[in-house]
């Protein structure tokens, strides 16, 4: 392994005032993957922030019938930013981000196995963002602005083809996605090499913390899944520049086809954002109820089986284009079945805080509220996985109510769980409780009152990605109510932002091991050095840490 | 069954308040109500499953939090690393859960999607627009748009109707939550589903997959009519065209522009297939796709400009004189 | 605490990894497959469904030599390896020109075929459902020849110019495993566009 130059532990605040221009010049040419790691945090949250006010203006839109507060074509691009921000500049950015940083740490390792590839990944994902967003300026040619891709975020052929969607806008859409593809597959890859190949001396994989086994099957999920996303949008480009006729149904392409192709990458992601989130659970939850995770092995085994049955689901979205009882009967059984694994980690993890002693800090509220909404987004996923069900629920305001639990209920509350957590170990000061506690709870009611609520114009009939809605309908006092959650959630998202800025300045000093915690990450200094160790950790169990505050009663002993 | 869960409870009082009721626990056909029956059974072991989850979920959380003032609070609590029998059975239980649910699914699945289609069902096609829907029913020679005429089956002697779906341009999707589940309007591929709503009245809808601009305005109204008045609305809309010759300037004005290369009035020269047939649009409820009461008014301001009500409709203004306009919705108003 | 922990290094078992590049290597012979499926599936979806022609079995000649010297290139560079291993320079060298040339008269090949299947047959990529899979796949495939090729080319400079020794021999390696997959993919485009395909 390369000698890496070493700096002081804490540069942060130790190091004499640089000139700005150098501080960039560092962070640009970095190939160190915990600042890697930092700027896929940072990159994601500024658009968190960007996609979350998206999703304000079309509360706004949809709180009344009949509403003008936006134009169709304005509303269209915004469902379809939102959708394509969250999940590829949003979603995979800060949970790879957060891999990134942790991963190296919690296996002992000084850094990623392709450092350097590392930083292509970042700069190539990042730049896709940026070409994403710069369609609002240049899709018709730098005049006619505000013309940003307005196709869904699955953007269903032939909705996609020239004829449909003239101009550049999906253009600039889909090679967004396929540079954030190519810098995903990068990242993943280098996760996979260095899990397998970077482990300290005694981190045999049943000992790996099972953050680290998450990540791995996460990444692995990423190179079958999103390659054929990679595939499809290489497609649709030929189609738009060269005139083939993969998804050209007037050609006699299929429309369906590319439903195919979209799921197949499409649902898996889900879970390539899920597992993260769970591995930020199972760190977390067993430190804050200062008990071992109950069942190492089921959870392995319980992710990896979430894994490889995740790609047999895809067609799940697609109960409603006519594939036939077979398939549909297939698709049902598919998707059901992999309510046993999630169970099987609810379970685990009730039965790890079960006769623990609960610390309730703020990353363990979030960890609650992540438990019990995984729970309700489970089951209302159970529904829709009912193909008849499905037939009335499917692309209504129920299924938007159901992921949305999923994504912010499950994986934004652990990410920000996550954050509470490891904020200490990042910049080496705490975040503030207080805020914190206000933050969670504010969150936690704007939550419920926009997402338990969505749930209901769907079973009223109300389908997605509609402008607006008649009156007629008795949609609006449940719109409503979705949208006055929406200010809840937009102002405790705020005081997070003020949170970190001002625990960056003025939180309380961390120290290495501010929560007790076991996994070695907590082993070195806050913020960790270039370095990570000055000397390369051993380890004999799974909680290394453990083993050294309880040399009475060490983790060893029982593997 | 538990009909008194929560979704249920609330759509319920919802439903009371609406008027033009689309929720799917209203069901008015075969399909709506079995998917409603499983729905049931879905909702309540789905709502048990909450409740001793979550149940067990909250006792943890309360019993288990950390006391400051306990004798042993700084001691760590006894680490368990795990138990085979008891991972077992929360393996075992959701997995005979899955295989009722799944069982009682494909039962569904399969009554609806291969029932056999009686010798009486009427067929329509169904044919996807950006932004409109095409009626035609191939056996009566009727052409039609945006309102779907279908008779009242009587569960003792069905007279279903069956739907041959396909799309135009995009894709789209056939919702009316009341009747049946949705079933998509691909190009180039053809679907079927049927409907056979048991009480007469208007049912309604919308496109349930994004189509374009103006996805959210593409609103379906199906009719069930009685037997005696759907024969005689059969036989109106056989009719040709009326030709009332008080308004033959406006017909002029239609035929000499550009209206009649995309709509179709049977018994004139205008045969446009791209635009709504309009042969008998005034016998209509409504025009643009379902989203404005058909009244001269309305139907003049939707000439003008078809973007007063439909944003991004594919229809262009036609920038009529006042006269002409006047003219045209004169003619139209007759075509009854 | 206060103090960072240090974990004791009390290992005395040896710990040894497998090489990132070979890990490395798999994780994109994996993604890459699944990019090649994806093409793979759209051709045999799409195989006989176009209303006008030309079809395969019209226009496509069997490219039984070129298949040969792609494939006997996985042996060539298989040796070159080895011989990088042994610390056999010149041997290397040789087989890897002999591995590049092999592969340019695949690519030749291809562009031959094209260039009839466009003059001659009048099938370009906007033709049909034919044209749009065909080209895209051998296309595909051909692009990962041509980016094959390239590394192999540079490989043999160093090579000739004395920059390689034994030590590189892992680097080399994982060349050459991106070598092979290359080679098993045509396998499979082989089988699907001129076997089954036509």
């Amino acid at each position: 392994m390369a000698v890496q130059t070493t700096t002081t532990a804490g540069t942060t605040q130790a190091a004499p005032r640089r000139l700005l221009l150098e501080v960039l010049h560092d962070w640009v040419t970095t190939v160190d993957h915990k600042k890697i790691g930092l700027m896929y945090i940072g990159y994601a949250l500024f658009f968190l922030v960007v996609a979350g006010c998206q999703a304000l203006l079309m509360r706004i839109q949809l709180a009344v019938p009949n509403n003008h507060f936006v134009s169709p074509q304005t509303f269209d691009s915004l469902f379809t930013m939102h959708g394509t921000t969250m999940v590829f500049f949003v979603g995979m950015p800060i949970l790879f981000g957060f891999g990134n940083y942790l991963v190296p740490l919690m296996i002992g390792a000084r850094d990623m196995a392709f450092p350097r590839l590392n930083a292509f990944s970042f700069w190539i994902s990042a730049f896709g963002g940026m070409l994403l967003y710069f369609s609002y300026f240049g899709a018709s040619g730098l005049y006619g602005a505000g013309s940003a891709p307005d196709v869904g975020w699955f953007a269903y052929a032939p909705l996609t083809a020239q004829i449909f969607s003239p101009g550049h806008s999906t253009d600039y859409w889909t090679l967004a996605i396929l540079l954030s593809g190519i810098g995903n597959i990068g990242t993943a890859l280098n996760i996979v090499a260095t899990t397998i190949c970077m482990r300290c001396p005694g981190m045999k994989l049943n000992r790996m913390p099972l953050l680290v086994w998450l990540y791995l099957v996460t990444s692995c999920l990423a190179f079958v899944t999103i390659s054929p996303l990679t595939a499809a949008q290489i497609m649709l480009m030929l189609d738009r520049y060269v005139g083939s006729h993969f998804f050209d149904t007037q050609a006699g392409g299929s429309a369906v086809l590319w439903m195919h192709f979209f799921w197949i990458f499409g649902h898996p992601e889900v879970y390539i954002l899920v597992l993260p989130a769970f591995a930020f659970a199972n760190e977390i939850i067993p430190v804050f109820s200062r008990k071992a995770i109950f069942g190492y092995p089921a959870m392995v085994a319980a992710s990896v089986g979430i894994g490889f049955i995740s790609l047999s689901v895809w067609a799940h979205h697609m109960f409603t284009v006519g594939l036939g009882p077979g398939p549909n009967t297939f698709f049902t059984l598919a998707t059901m079945v992999i309510a046993v694994p999630t169970g099987i980690k609810i379970f685990n993890w009730l039965a790890t805080i079960w006769g623990g002693k609960i610390h309730f800090t703020v990353a363990m509220m979030f960890a609650t509220g992540f438990l019990f909404q995984f729970l309700i987004a489970g089951l209302t996923g159970i529904m829709l996985s009912v193909a008849p069900f499905d037939w009335q629920l499917g692309n209504s305001y129920f299924v938007v109510a159901h992921f949305h639990y999923v994504l912010v209920g499950a994986i934004l509350f652990m990410i920000f769980s996550a954050f509470y957590y490891w904020f200490p170990k990042m910049s080496g000061r705490m975040l503030s409780e207080r805020l914190g506690k206000w933050h969670f709870w504010i969150f936690l009611i704007g939550f419920h009152l926009t997402f338990d609520f969505m749930h209901v114009p769907g079973l009223l009939g109300m389908p997605r990605r509609i402008y607006t809605y008649e009156a007629d309908r008795g949609w609006m006092i449940w719109n409503m109510i979705v949208s006055s959650g929406a200010v809840f959630q937009a102002v405790a998202t705020l005081l997070f932002v003020y949170n970190m800025v001002w625990s960056y300045f003025k939180g309380p000093i961390a120290g290495p091991d501010p929560w007790d915690a076991w996994t070695l990450e907590w082993s070195t200094a806050s913020p960790p050095p270039a370095y990570n160790f000055a000397e390369v950790p051993t380890v004999e169990s799974r909680r290394p840490l453990w083993d050294i505050k309880h040399p009475e009663d060490p983790d060893s002993r029982y593997e | 069954m538990a009909h008194s869960f929560w979704p249920g409870l609330a759509v319920q009082i919802s439903t009371g308040f609406s008027h033009g009721s689309t929720s799917i626990f209203a069901p008015a056909g075969t399909p709506a109500h079995s998917i409603f029956s499983l729905s049931m059974l879905v909702l309540s072991i789905v709502a048990a499953i909450f409740l001793v989850v979550a149940g067990l979920l909250l006792y943890a959380v309360v019993r288990y939090r950390h006391r400051a003032d306990a004798a042993n609070a700084s001691v760590e609590p006894p680490q368990i690393y795990g138990s085979t029998q008891i991972e077992l059975s929360w393996t075992v239980i959701p997995v005979l859960i899955v295989v009722l649910l799944f069982l009682a699914t494909a039962r569904i699945i399969l009554t609806t999607q291969n029932a056999p289609k009686p010798a009486n069902a009427l067929d329509v096609t169904v044919i996807g627009h950006q932004f409109w829907w095409e009626y035609d029913y191939p056996k009566l020679g009727i052409v039609t748009a945006n309102e779907l005429h279908i008779p009242v089956s009587d569960p003792k002697h069905p007279t279903p109707t069956y739907l041959t779906m396909s799309s135009a341009d995009t894709d789209h999707s056939f919702w009316v939550p009341r009747l049946a589940g949705k079933m998509d309007l691909i190009p180039n591929q053809i679907n079927t589903m049927w409907i056979d709503p048991q009480a007469p009245g208007l049912y309604l809808g919308q496109c349930a997959q994004y189509c374009g601009v103006q996805h959210a305005k593409m609103l379906i109204r199906v009719y069930a009519d009685n037997p005696p008045e759907f024969a005689a609305w059969v036989a109106h809309q056989q009719q040709p065209a009326v030709d009332d010759p008080g308004v033959a300037e406006g017909r002029a004005v239609f035929l000499h522009n550009a209206c009649m290369s995309c709509h179709t009035i049977a018994g004139t020269a205008a045969t446009g297939r791209f635009g709504p047939d309009l042969t008998h649009v005034a016998s209509r409820d409504t025009i643009a796709s379902g989203s404005v009461t058909n009244n001269p008014a309305n139907l003049r301001a939707f000439i003008d400009n078809p973007a007063t009500f439909k944003p991004g409709v594919l229809m262009p203004a036609m920038h009529l004189s006042q006269h002409d306009l006047d003219a045209v919705v004169a003619y139209l108003s007759t075509l009854k | 605490m206060s103090q960072t922990a240090v974990i004791p290094q009390t290992a005395n078992e040896a710990w040894i990894l497998p090489s990132r590049g070979v890990v490395g290597m798999a994780c994109l012979i994996v993604a890459e497959s699944a990019i090649f499926t994806i093409f793979v599936v759209a051709y045999l979806y799409y195989l006989g469904r176009d209303q006008r022609g030309p079809t395969p079995r019209q226009v496509l000649d069997l490219p039984l030599f070129t298949s040969i010297c792609l494939l006997s290139s996985s042996l060539t560079v298989h040796l070159a390896v080895a011989a990088l291993h042994r610390g056999r320079r010149h041997a290397c060298s040789l087989w890897l020109a002999a591995t590049v040339l092999l592969g340019s008269i695949f690519l030749g090949g291809t562009a031959h075929e094209w260039y009839t299947l466009i003059y001659r047959d009048g099938l370009t990529i906007q033709t049909n459902l034919f044209g749009t899979t065909f080209y895209s796949l051998v296309g595909l495939h051909a692009t990962h020849v041509l980016v094959g090729l390239a590394m192999l080319s540079l490989a043999l400079v160093f090579s000739l110019n004395g920059s390689m020794s034994a030590k590189h021999t892992g680097r080399l390696e994982v060349l050459s495993l991106y070598w092979h997959f290359v080679d098993a993919v045509w396998v499979v485009v082989f089988t699907v566009v001129y076997v089954l395909g036509r």
